[in-house]
């Protein structure tokens, strides 16, 4: 029910605010390329472990904190995990996640809001929601 | 909420499913005890474009340059399963807010509106946001200790609230109490699915 937190990446280590403006690590960029990226999106390292074979390769042209950001997707997550995860604005996560998706690094599923019509899925919910 | 590109098999499980619920209301309602108290509730940061509305009332004197400014939502994440997930989104509730919402509530299941009967008037453009959008919402009285307690009736009308939204009163430092909003929520949304109204938010 509860997942754990952990310190952010980006923080410093004494916990002060962070001196590098968010935008300085996208290189100024304030818009993810291709298609816009859902905050409860699911991003997976495409291909497994290899995906972070080869980002280590590509490295001069990734920045470490893309990296960072690939290392945190090895387990499924959701974009609004990741931002919290690196203690990094959504907006900054985006453009990160849209990067390492142009070069075929990571898996983005985009949620449909299609889920409305299944009410027998809801009434899951409505339950499992019960038993908190 | 299914996601794209997955593959339809007959385990419906193996379909990572999102339910995304916002929870809005005035400074200070208790949006943030609310999720805290049924999920691990983490700031997310979002650095947004300033509105006209925004630019108004932030004191912008000396940083005329600055176009971004950084909103925290509160995030609150509920596993069912592992492919079954409530995501909560604790989002300020004024107007100036509302160009952040439209992105929020894409695909999202529905909304609490939170509500304190000292400051009423603070939930109404919450309620607008809503009505307007065609999003189910439950509106959630929140009952502080020192707040005066009015009959479920009389704060229907003073919200001015239509027969079929519901409206109940919690205290959102009690799980148990915000459970019960969020399951009235989901209900509710069930119910309007069955009753036949489009409930799919434009965008």
């Amino acid at each position: 029910m509860i997942y754990a937190s952990s310190g952010g990446a980006f923080t410093r280590v004494d916990g002060s605010e962070r001196v590098v403006r968010p935008y300085a690590l996208t290189a100024g960029r304030t818009r993810a390329s291709g298609p816009a990226i859902d905050v409860v999106a699911l991003v997976s390292v495409a291909g497994g472990m290899l995906a972070l074979d080869r980002a280590t390769e590509i490295m001069s042209e990734l920045g470490p904190e893309h990296l960072r950001v690939l290392r945190c997707c090895r387990s499924r997550a959701s974009v609004a995990d990741l931002a919290t995860e690196l203690d990094l604005p959504l907006g900054v996560v985006r453009i990160f996640l849209a990067d390492l998706r142009d070069r075929g690094l990571v898996r983005i599923q985009q949620p449909v809001p299609v889920g409305l019509q299944d009410t027998v899925l809801l009434k899951e919910v409505a339950d499992a929601l019960r038993r908190l | 909420m299914p996601y794209a590109g997955s593959e339809q098999t007959g385990d419906r499980h193996s379909v990572p499913v999102a339910i995304k619920i916002l929870v809005a209301g005035g400074f200070g309602v208790g949006k943030t005890t609310l999720v805290s108290s049924v999920s691990e509730v983490r700031p997310l940061r979002t650095e947004e474009d300033m509105s006209e509305p925004s630019s108004m009332v932030d004191q912008l004197d000396g940083v005329e340059l600055k176009t971004t400014t950084t909103v925290a939502m509160d995030f609150g994440r509920i596993s069912i399963s592992d492919d079954l997930v409530v995501y909560l989104f604790g989002t300020p509730g004024q107007r100036r807010f509302w160009f952040m919402w439209d992105e929020l509530a894409y695909g999202a299941l529905g909304a609490v509106v939170m509500a304190d009967t000292r400051r009423l008037a603070d939930c109404f453009p919450s309620i607008d946001y809503f009505e307007r959008n065609g999003m189910p919402f439950v509106v959630a009285v929140n009952c502080f200790d020192d707040a005066r307690r009015y009959p479920i009736e009389t704060m229907r009308s003073a919200l001015n609230l239509s027969e079929d939204v519901p409206l109940l009163l919690c205290d959102a430092r009690q799980r148990a109490s915000s459970r019960d909003v969020l399951v009235a929520l989901v209900e509710h949304a069930v119910a309007r699915i069955s009753s036949g109204r489009d409930v799919t938010p434009a965008r």
